[in-house]
């Protein structure tokens, strides 16, 4: 069934999220995991165009520092205030150290977020396997961290206080249960929010395509508006998911540095 | 019932999960907007919280869609 969804519309918007190789490479054999497939495809090369773009921005916005920045700088001093408040808000100064990784973050989905809104681009934010990836490894990095500076005292992250020892052991497994789910629902907030957002822009511009191709322009006229008014909606949940993201990243880094539960 | 149409029935049942996004969603905006205009000096501050409840409002809508599209495409 996957792959081939003939909806009646006479196309597929489910389309846009293939990925095909560019360059197919002999698969390598890694040692655990077996043969790995590390061939050139379309989400590797949308990413490393994030990457790229969002160096080259940071780069040309901090080459010519003046008292009274520019346009460029402006937005490149902006970008970095905006994260430097949001890690010393939620973890504190000491959270400063994570700034790097955070940013980086931040600026990784933001741009791949941004670039996935241009027409007949890849959104790579819109797998769940990517987004998982990057909630993954954010989730095993807060317990190490966590087990790194409290030992085994990081346990009682999952012992509210203040609570009547009756109810002690039930809210332990439910504590434990939403820390376990935490990549889960970091990772699928924001591969949802891509791919439904994607998926019924396609679906939209397909009612324009259908109707004008149908000869009904005025009626066309109608999807075309919403479609105008999504993109700008989309465009608001691009920034939002990132800012959700690494928001989130920062709440996660605050329970294990600070535990302050 | 062919279990083929059970799986639609099933996809369009879990699409349900966006009544609740609608409701947290509209709470979000409508406390928001009660609170700004009672005391619209502490609103600015506010925004932030304000967009992170909506898109955390907004994702348990998309979880109900990921449930669809599982009993689509992946069963």
């Amino acid at each position: 069934m996957a792959g081939e969804t003939k909806t009646g519309l006479g196309f597929d918007p489910m389309h846009q999220f293939e990925v095909y190789n560019i360059v197919a490479l002999p698969p390598v054999n890694v040692p655990f995991l077996g043969a790995v497939d590390v061939s050139f495809s379309n989400a590797s090369l949308w990413m490393v165009m994030a990457v790229a773009l969002a160096s080259v921005f940071m780069l040309l916005a901090s080459r010519r520092t003046a008292a009274v920045p520019g346009r460029l700088q402006l937005l490149g001093e902006m970008t970095y205030g905006f994260i430097a408040d949001m890690v010393r808000q939620n973890i504190g100064t000491q959270g400063m150290g994570y700034f790097p990784f955070i940013f980086t973050l931040f600026m990784f989905i933001l741009f791949c977020n941004l670039l996935g809104m241009v027409p007949y681009s890849f959104t790579v934010t819109s797998h769940l396997i990517v987004t998982f990836a990057m909630a993954a490894f954010v989730f095993l990095m807060v317990t190490f961290i966590g087990f790194v500076r409290h030992g085994f005292g990081f346990l009682k992250l999952f012992v509210p206080s203040g609570i009547p020892w009756v109810l002690l052991p039930l809210l332990v497994v439910i504590e434990l249960i939403s820390y376990l789910t935490r990549p889960v629902s970091l990772s699928v907030r924001l591969f949802g929010n891509m791919m439904a957002g994607h998926t019924m822009l396609k679906v939209f511009g397909g009612f324009v395509v259908g109707l004008t191709g149908a000869g009904l322009l005025p009626l066309a006229l109608a999807p075309f508006a919403l479609m105008v008014a999504f993109t700008g909606l989309e465009l608001l949940i691009a920034i939002l998911q990132a800012y959700v993201f690494t928001i989130l990243t920062c709440i996660y880094l605050n329970d294990a540095i600070n535990m302050n539960h | 019932m062919e279990a083929e149409a059970a799986k639609f029935i099933g996809a369009g049942i879990a699409c349900v999960a966006l009544a609740g996004a609608a409701i947290g969603i509209g709470t979000i905006f409508g406390n928001f907007l009660s609170g700004a205009l009672r005391n619209p000096s502490a609103a600015q501050e506010q925004f932030p919280n304000l967009l992170l409840g909506f898109a955390l409002a907004e994702a348990t809508g998309l979880f109900g869609l990921v449930v669809a599209l599982i009993l689509l495409f992946v069963l």
